[in-house]
């Protein structure tokens, strides 16, 4: 009889395991907590550092899946993984249990929620918005103030969420820089003309052409790089954005009136993550993502034999690295499969 | 004459520590000044002398705080107190009636068993044997519950008790001799004469019955003698120097004294009336919610004290005041503590026994201070004029959501006002002092004084209870100083604020500077119960808690810092508010981090309780077209 695993999230993580899984001849039941499979991939118009369409990736996806025996149940939330005797029970909300040989847990993250930094005024004024949002406006190919007027400068806040221990997360969310990277390069492009200036504390462009994207937007595109964190964010007489930053590289402070300011949220551990762990009794790290058994030979591997880790549920990955992380978990689960006596 | 070599250290003992309060006192009264040297003998002769009287039957002998926090705490102390001193005031009255003289010095009182063993044997005289023998049986009652306070504090109720030093030890071991050592030489006694009444009398005969009583009595006088002569020595040394001190400090604080921002002879007497009975240690946030447990206040005065150095101490405090509303001796914990703070490093020297008996006055040095002004890069102030003036503060500015809800009251009460730091003001000075850099912080306070004063208003408003405390007490504005719930409170009173009554739920977190610090409690509850369902919570009013922000913590992390604000929001949203209120900018930040509970200050629900005609208003400020603020 076919061993079944059960695959949790069907964002880029959970489809590249359960795909591969299928491939090896396993019996896989992938469950989703929304409607659709796709997760944050399907909100991203284009991805960096080349600015392909979202929609590509989500077409390989496709090809992957299609036409093989996966069983995909979709808008259901897992709450649960237990252990009986040798194999796992997987419950759902509803209270409904699927046993199973191995579970791969791909949870995925959260966007950091914006409001917790009321100093940047998220939902209190209209054209301060997240990176989500304006990424919504290019997939509408619309990008436009709330008086629906085109915006003339624009800023970018970097590390909302992130490296900031207030809100309780000192660790780097890694692709929020290469996100203003690529969003003040569209903004460039959708609407010419426009002043972009991205405020940073440091600039990480640890990926493959990432440090080259960065040149191009400074060369060729003419975005404004600010080295200094926004203080506070404020609204004019005439509806204007008025930004306090700190220049840090000309030591001075500057004022400054924008129409337009994207928040470059981070990652977070995704709620349904949280509860997963504490039912679970899995364990979280400082940063609340799941800890893997090993931070360098066992990243997939979870304190419960038989519970694997794929992608950006144990830290933040862009889709390259969640792609290799998700074959990873693949090969632990084969080589846990093979060994297991049932 | 009745004498025994025996009574000679008790003698030693007592005699010792009357001339040295004597002395002691004389030295604190030398260096009052002069205004409190006369506000003291003002109060000395004065209405406020009946009243410290009371102050001290009821807190020093009763423990009447102590009983309201902790009942069996407040038993221990009283069964202590008011035993011995019930004990002493009968025994020598006992002296005085059957002793063979009257007007008896006082070891004829305290050792009159001894020297009148037969006393006590029918009518009056064994009436008066079973008051005295009550009296020891209560102090030996609070005794054992001192005893195992000591080895297991939570029985008493506590959750901590304060560590002790070596002398303190051989004091506390005198102390705890006194009572037993009286008992068991009383009953030999007893026994060896077929005296004593319930207590020494039963067990001194069963004691009789198999050892010789009348030799075994002797060495226990002895004991008794020198338990007692050794705690009166050793007292000066010891946190029971808080006895004597603590009369010193009733008449002083009946008199008007207060600590204000010099230390002096009143710090000092603070200082020596510290029980470190523990209930600061109870009541503290850093204790009950991060496991700190090394920094109250008991032990900032232990450290100051024993002259060590408390820099580490003093900064590690979210100066929240809630030790300074619990304190059963009513010590002014938080001022002292700022005080030190300005002090900031103190060598520790260990000092030699006569300087431990004398110590010099405090060292808290004034602050170093820089020879050039460091905050020459302000602007010139632009002064405006209005009735009003609006000074938002930083944190308000951090929270437009609570600027945008005070512009649309402002506009919609119709009051002519002007918002002075719109466009980025200048720190009220407040979080410097509170480390400590006094000079630095007046630069800030004669900045915004000017511009307050050249706009030529009335009234200042400021949304920051931070700000609030600071106008009120260090800057000195000839003018009315509002927090924004006063000022809404008014507009309400006036009839110049129509607002809806809103169906939600509301429990209201008081914010430390604001209430225990300024003392408004009632005007943001007013305006919570005229707008909503205003809960109770447990800790309402005095008994409010830190939200865990503090500025005046600089020692725990901000993960220490998150803890306390979980923990204060798990406390106050224990029956489910829809809306936790405060009226403080760094409280709602801070809160709404730590709870799934929408936090709000009261100007927001205040701003969206507005009846629309209210809005329609001439409007006087061209910033009032403001988009809504958020919705609640």
């Amino acid at each position: 009889m076919k061993k079944h695993v059960i695959v949790i999230g069907g964002g880029p993580a959970g489809m590249e395991a359960a795909g591969q899984l299928i491939k090896n001849g396993y019996d896989v039941s992938l469950f989703e907590k929304d409607k659709t499979t796709g997760g944050h991939l399907n909100e991203w118009f284009k991805l960096f550092p080349d600015r392909r369409a979202g929609s590509e990736v989500l077409d390989y996806y496709k090809n992957l899946i299609s036409g093989k025996d996966l069983k995909i149940i979709n808008s259901t939330v897992v709450e649960k993984v237990g252990q009986s005797g040798g194999s796992l029970t997987v419950s759902t909300k509803e209270g409904i249990e699927h046993t199973a040989d191995a579970v791969v847990i791909a949870t995925g993250f959260d966007l950091f929620k914006s409001t917790r930094k009321e100093e940047y005024g998220y939902e209190i004024y209209d054209n301060v918005i997240s990176s989500a949002d304006l990424e919504a406006m290019f997939r509408k190919g619309a990008v436009i103030t709330s008086e629906g007027k085109t915006p003339k400068n624009v800023g970018f806040v970097h590390c909302v969420g992130s490296r900031d221990e207030k809100v309780g997360n000192l660790y780097c969310s890694k692709l929020c820089c290469i996100t203003a990277v690529k969003q003040a390069i569209e903004i460039k492009e959708h609407v010419p003309g426009t002043k972009v200036y991205c405020f940073y504390m440091d600039m990480r462009m640890g990926g493959a052409y990432y440090e080259e994207l960065y040149r191009e937007a400074q060369e060729e595109w003419g975005v404004n790089f600010i080295r200094g964190k926004v203080s506070e964010v404020s609204e004019s007489i005439n509806n204007r954005l008025i930004v306090k930053v700190e220049d840090t590289l000309a030591g001075r402070p500057l004022k400054m009136e924008l129409d337009m300011l994207v928040l470059m949220a981070g990652m977070e551990m995704s709620e349904a993550g949280k509860k997963l762990a504490s039912l679970t009794g899995l364990k979280t790290g400082d940063n609340r993502f799941f800890s893997p058994a090993d931070h360098h030979y066992g990243s997939n591997r979870s304190n419960i034999s038989g519970i694997f880790y794929a992608g950006a549920c144990t830290m933040p990955m862009n889709i390259t690295e969640t792609i290799s992380h998700a074959r990873a978990a693949v090969a632990d689960v084969i080589d846990y499969l093979k060994d297991s006596k049932r | 004459m009745q004498f025994d070599p025996f009574i000679i250290p008790f003698n030693i003992g007592l005699y010792f520590i009357l001339i040295y309060a004597v002395v002691r006192s004389v030295m604190w009264f030398r260096d009052l000044s002069k205004q409190d040297k006369l506000r003291l003998q003002r109060g000395f002769f004065g209405r406020s002398f009946g009243q410290s009287l009371k102050e001290i039957f009821m807190e020093s002998l009763l423990h009447r705080k102590i009983f309201k926090t902790n009942f069996r705490l407040g038993y221990m102390h009283m069964s202590l107190a008011f035993g011995w001193f019930l004990l002493i005031l009968f025994g020598t009255l006992e002296a005085d009636i059957f002793g063979s003289s009257h007007l008896n010095a006082p070891y004829k009182a305290i050792f009159f068993k001894y020297f009148n063993p037969d006393h006590g044997r029918a009518g009056f005289e064994a009436v008066w044997s079973f008051v005295m023998d009550f009296l020891l049986a209560v102090i030996l009652s609070g005794l054992i519950i001192a005893i195992i306070k000591r080895l297991y504090s939570r029985i008493v109720g506590m959750k901590k008790t304060t560590k002790l030093r070596p002398l303190d030890k051989v004091a506390l071991t005198s102390l705890w001799m006194i009572f037993p050592s009286r008992l068991i030489a009383e009953s030999f006694t007893s026994g060896a004469y077929g005296t004593g009444s319930f207590l020494t009398g039963s067990l001194g005969s069963w004691l009789a019955s198999f050892l010789p009583a009348h030799e075994m009595a002797y060495p226990f006088w002895w004991l008794y003698s020198l338990s007692l002569g050794t705690f009166f020595v050793l007292l000066p040394l010891t946190r029971y120097m808080h006895i004597p001190t603590e009369l010193f400090l009733i008449f002083a604080r009946n008199s008007g004294i207060t600590t204000g921002d010099k230390a002096g002879a009143f710090t000092d007497i603070q200082t020596y009336s510290c029980s470190s009975c523990g209930i600061c240690i109870d009541a503290c946030q850093l204790n009950f919610s991060t496991g700190i447990t090394n920094i109250q206040s008991a032990y900032l005065l232990k450290g100051i004290r024993n002259n060590e150095n408390v820099k580490d101490i003093a900064f590690n405090c979210l100066m929240c005041g809630r030790c300074d509303q619990k304190c059963p001796v009513g010590i002014e914990l938080t001022p002292i503590r700022m005080l030190r703070r300005r002090a900031g490093e103190t060598e520790h020297v260990e000092k030699s026994i006569l300087k431990r008996y004398f110590p010099d006055k405090p060292s808290f040095n004034p602050v170093k201070v820089s020879e050039k002004p460091s905050f020459d890069f302000l602007p010139s102030s632009r002064p405006v004029k209005a009735d009003v003036v609006y000074f938002a503060g930083c944190m308000t500015h951090l929270t437009p959501s609570i600027r945008n809800s005070m512009i649309k009251i402002l506009d919609a009460s119709g009051v002519k006002y002007k918002f002075i730091d719109e466009n980025g003001g200048v720190c009220c000075g407040r979080p410097l002092m509170l480390a400590g850099q006094d000079k630095e912080a007046r630069e800030l306070i004669n900045f915004n004084s000017k511009l307050i004063l050249k706009s030529g208003a009335q009234t200042l408003v400021t949304s920051c209870p931070i700000c609030y405390k600071v106008f009120r007490e260090s800057y000195y504005l000839d003018i009315e100083v509002l927090h924004h719930t006063q000022f809404i409170k008014n507009l309400i009173d006036e009839g110049s604020l129509k607002l809806n009554f809103m169906r939600k739920k509301v429990v209201y977190h008081t914010p430390c500077d604001l209430g225990r610090g300024s003392g408004v409690y009632d005007e943001p509850r007013d305006v919570l119960r005229y707008v909503s369902r205003l809960q109770k919570t447990d800790f309402d009013n005095e008994n409010s808690l830190c939200c865990g922000g503090s500025l005046g913590n600089m020692k725990i992390s901000y993960k220490q810092k998150q803890i306390i604000a979980a923990d204060a929001a798990a406390r106050l949203t224990k029956d489910n508010p829809e809306i936790l209120a405060t009226s403080c900018p760094l409280c709602k930040k801070t809160l709404a981090a730590a709870t799934e509970t929408k936090v709000a200050d009261i100007a927001e629900i205040v701003a969206e309780a507005i009846m629309l005609p209210n809005l329609m208003k001439e409007k006087s400020n061209p910033m009032l077209i403001v988009k809504e603020p958020v919705t609640i």
